[in-house]
This record gives structure tokens, C-alpha cells and sequence, in this order.
């Protein structure tokens, strides 16, 4: 092969590896939205605490990654049953603008409670996780385990939200939510579970995210816009949109930075979903 | 076994309801009839607590249901098939149905089978998602996501509404069909001529007052009745 289109490859198949990170990221949100009808602007920033509980955890603490991780998912959990609870349970009822202001006025507040707790310096984990050579091509060890994880995340949810009543329930009540008392399910306890879920989906993220990237308190900025693009590229509230419309992404911003420079293929990925946003405004996928 | 007694309710603003008491016993089928707008699809929101009346009790089997919470009702034995149907459109027949054994899931297999006894054709379509079933298909849909319940009390808001005039006739042989299993049921009906020929009994609803009570066959024969409703 031509030691261009291996580059290529390796570009393909990176995008791939990311593209199963931002799958996982699209789809907690996806499904809050889904669910409760709300977006969950702050969702990256939720991701940011969980970085930072793995790092403090397992740094300050000393605690081993593999009981940090499954901690810092459970914090996240509750962290998103709080914000739901406490924040968008009062606007449940309120315009969608009022909703999607005070899930940035939480992102916000997040960010800079982070500052003032953890102040703004990088953090590293000091993982450092060797790369995997295949053949000519290298990638991160970091970044296959992602993939690895974001997949089984996506799979887990897939088969609790078909083979379990919960899991059932939580498609019902997108579908009418006006009869689910008709079905002995209380919509205010289905919008709790699936807070918790979204706040685990994000925990994984962030378990995950940590591994490749250093915690600073405006990293849900990396993160946060591009998941939300992808919901909506996708057909916001649609779960499959949502993972095609990753995959779609991760492709532009790997392959298109490796033909120009990393930078370029977010300018690339952004100005594609601008130009979609005139031909397809419902997303790929309209729910 | 289910009695409202005095009950006043208002709906969309404006009241529904004046007074209305009403009695079903085990084992009977009533029909409550009525024009359109007369309230009835409001009682049968009531007794699923989906609105609180504003006047009156409401007792189920000799318990109050007036601090009940809605979700709570299924599982004392009230099932309720909702004016439209109302499927959850993108889910599969058999995961309609899965959600009508949502407080019930010990029972699901039997309750299935029985179900799927009772309708056959659901059986056939159970893969498939319930918003591509007829408007016939979904009736049957919708009473056996009630039945998966395992109701003491079966609540139909108008099963006829919107079927072609020969479904008409085959949801009003499963109504018939289902009284006839045993199951106490509450109807409200529009189509007042065929439900008086399946219920036992019936009150009339008309500006949210209970105008005529009785068997069906005094309705049937009632000179009132004929002109007003059965156009004889």
C-alpha cells in the first residue's frame, strides 16, 4: 500500500474511534431529550465532573481507576437526578427557551464552581497508556478502549431500553405521555431514572474522556457544542440519527484534518452542519 | 363494587360534571350514553384520577380512590381504554401490550396468551408496530393492553368512535364477548343503539347530569330514548 493511503486508513479508522466516543456523548442527551423533552445544555459540563471525580479519586485518594470509574459514573448519575430535580422539574412546563436558559445558566455555574473548587490549571491523570501498532498504522490504546467501552455503553442501553419494562416505558412516555398513569407508570419517576441514566451515560464519557484528555474547568467546551450538533444533525431526540450523525462527524473532522490540518477538519465538520441545517432543519432522522 | 356518589368536576376550564352518582357491580356491564359533549369521557377520566373532581367521593370496592394518585389505579384493578385508543405508535403490538402488565409483569406470560386467546389476530401481529395496525386492529390493541392488567374493572371510552361501520360490529361482538368472560365494564358510547343491545344497564349523561337510569331494555323501549337517540 501507498504510505499515503495508509495515513488515510489510519485517519478512517481514527475517525471511527472517535466517532464511537461521540456516539456514546450524543446519546445521553439524545435520550434526555428523548424523554423529558428537555435539552440538557449543561450536558458537558456534567462530563467535566465526572473527569474531575476520577482524577481526585484516583490521584488525591489513591483509589484504583477500576473502582474511581464506576464511582465517578455513580456521582455522575446523581448529579444529573439533582439537576433534574432541582432545576428543570420547576421548568417542565415553561417555554423551551426558558428551558434551554437555565440548563446554560447551570453550565456556566458548573464551570465556574469548578474553577473556584479545582481552580483552572490542566490535570492529568498520569495514565499513560502505550499505543497499539497494526501493521504500518498506530493508535492509541486510550482511544481503542474508548471505542471499546462507548460500544458496549450504546449496546447496554439498546437492549435495556427493548427488553426491560422500564426500559419499555422509557420509549412509551416519548410516544404519549398523557396516558402513561393508564399504564400504573408514574411520569415523574420515569424522568428520574432516565435523569440518572443520561448522568451515567455522561459518567462513562467522562471515565473515558479522561483517559485521552487533561480536566480543566472549561473542557465541557470541547465537547458540549459538538455533542449537541450531532443531536440535532441527527434528529434530536432520535437515538439512531444521533449515532449516524457521530460517525458522519468524527469522519469529517479526522479525515478532514488529515488532508489539511486538525483545526480544519472541525472548520469542515461545522460548516457541513451549517449547510445541512438549510437543506434537512429536522435532522437526518426526524423523530 | 364502583360507586361515585355526588360528584362535580370541571374540565378545560368550564364544568363537566353536576352531581353525577353512579353504581356498577361486580360482574355487570353498564353503559353510560349521552351525547357528545354530555361529560362522559370526563367520568371515566375521574375514576382514573387523571382529573380530581371537585365535589363528591369516589370509592372502588369500599376504598376511597379520592387520594389515589393516577398511577396508582391500574393496580387496584381499574383498567381504562382511552377515547382514541391511544398506542404508543412506534412500539411493537406485544410491547403495547407489555406495558399494559407494567404493574403486573408476574402475570404477563398467562395474561398474554389469554390475550392473544381472545384475539388471534393479535397474535399474528405482534412484531409489528401498533401504528400501522387498523383502526379495528387497534381497538383490539388497546382493550388487550387494558385486559394485561388483569382489571376488576374494565373502563371503555367510546370503542366504536372513528371505525368503519362494519368494525363497528365485530368491537361490539368483542365488548359483548369480554362481559360475557366475566369482566365488570363500565362503557361510554356514542353509538347508543348498539351498546344498549350489549350492556345490562345504562345511564343517560346529558349536560353533565344523569337524565335516565335503568336496564337497557327500558332504554330500548323508551318513546324519549327512540325519538332523541335512536332516530325510530
Amino acid at each position: 500500500m501507498e504510505i499515503f493511503d495508509i495515513y488515510l486508513l489510519e485517519a478512517v479508522l481514527n475517525g471511527l474511534l472517535l466517532g464511537g466516543l461521540l456516539a456514546l456523548l450524543s446519546l445521553g442527551l439524545n435520550l434526555i431529550f428523548g424523554v423529558i423533552d428537555v435539552v440538557w445544555i449543561c450536558y458537558a459540563e456534567l462530563i467535566m465532573c465526572g473527569m474531575y471525580a476520577v482524577y481526585y479519586l484516583h490521584v488525591q485518594y489513591h483509589w484504583p481507576l477500576y473502582a474511581a470509574m464506576p464511582a465517578a459514573i455513580v456521582i455522575v448519575a446523581m448529579l444529573g437526578v439533582l439537576l433534574h430535580q432541582l432545576v428543570i422539574k420547576p421548568v417542565l412546563a415553561a417555554e423551551p427557551i426558558n428551558q434551554l436558559l437555565v440548563t446554560g445558566g447551570v453550565l456556566f455555574f458548573l464551570q465556574a464552581a469548578a474553577t473556584l473548587a479545582f481552580g483552572i490549571d490542566f490535570k492529568n491523570l498520569g495514565v499513560s497508556l502505550p499505543a497499539v501498532r497494526i501493521g504500518e498504522m498506530s493508535f492509541s490504546a486510550a482511544r481503542l478502549i474508548a471505542f471499546g467501552a462507548a460500544v458496549l455503553g450504546v449496546l447496554g442501553l439498546f437492549v435495556f431500553l427493548r427488553k426491560t419494562y422500564l426500559g419499555t416505558a422509557i420509549r412509551a412516555i416519548s410516544q404519549d405521555r398523557a396516558i402513561m398513569p393508564l399504564m400504573g407508570v408514574s411520569p415523574g419517576r420515569i424522568y428520574t431514572l432516565t435523569s440518572a441514566l443520561g448522568g451515567a451515560l455522561a459518567g462513562l464519557g467522562s471515565c473515558l474522556l479522561v483517559l485521552q484528555y487533561d480536566v480543566h474547568p472549561a473542557i465541557g467546551l470541547s465537547f458540549g457544542p459538538i455533542t449537541f450538533l450531532i443531536c440535532v444533525m441527527g434528529g434530536l431526540g432520535s437515538m439512531a440519527g444521533g449515532l449516524i450523525a457521530a460517525f458522519v462527524f468524527a469522519q469529517f473532522i479526522s479525515v478532514g484534518g488529515f488532508f489539511f490540518a486538525v483545526e480544519w477538519g472541525y472548520v469542515i465538520a461545522f460548516a457541513f452542519f451549517i449547510g445541512m441545517m438549510f437543506v434537512r432543519p429536522q435532522g437526518l432522522f426526524r423523530r | 363494587m364502583l360507586s361515585l356518589s355526588d360528584i362535580s368536576a370541571a374540565y378545560g376550564g368550564f364544568q363537566a360534571l353536576f352531581g353525577v352518582s353512579l353504581e356498577v357491580r361486580a360482574g355487570e356491564s353498564v353503559a353510560v350514553i349521552g351525547p357528545n359533549g354530555a361529560g362522559k369521557t370526563t367520568l371515566l377520566r375521574l375514576i382514573s384520577k387523571l382529573i380530581e373532581p371537585t365535589q363528591g367521593t369516589i370509592s372502588f370496592q369500599d376504598n376511597s380512590l379520592v387520594h389515589v394518585p393516577p398511577h396508582q389505579v391500574v393496580g387496584r384493578g381499574i383498567a381504562h381504554v382511552p377515547e382514541n385508543r391511544r398506542l404508543f405508535p412506534r412500539l411493537t403490538v406485544e410491547e403495547n401490550l407489555r406495558m399494559g402488565a407494567f404493574t403486573a409483569r408476574e402475570k404477563y406470560q398467562e395474561r398474554l396468551s389469554l390475550v392473544y386467546e381472545l384475539f388471534p389476530r393479535m397474535k399474528e401481529r405482534r412484531a409489528q408496530p401498533a401504528g400501522t395496525l387498523s383502526g379495528g386492529e387497534q381497538q383490539m390493541c388497546a382493550i388487550g393492553r387494558a385486559l394485561m392488567s388483569g382489571p376488576k374493572l374494565l373502563l371503555l371510552d367510546e370503542p366504536s368512535a372513528g371505525l368503519a361501520p362494519v368494525v363497528v360490529q365485530s368491537i361490539f361482538e368483542l365488548v359483548r364477548k369480554i362481559c360475557r368472560e366475566g369482566y365488570t365494564v363500565l362503557i361510554v358510547e356514542q353509538n347508543i343503539r348498539q351498546v344498549l343491545k350489549v350492556v345490562e344497564r345504562a345511564y343517560l349523561l346529558e349536560a353533565g347530569k344523569i337524565k335516565m337510569q335503568g336496564p337497557s331494555q327500558d332504554f330500548l323501549r323508551s318513546e324519549e330514548i327512540r325519538k332523541a337517540y335512536l332516530g325510530l
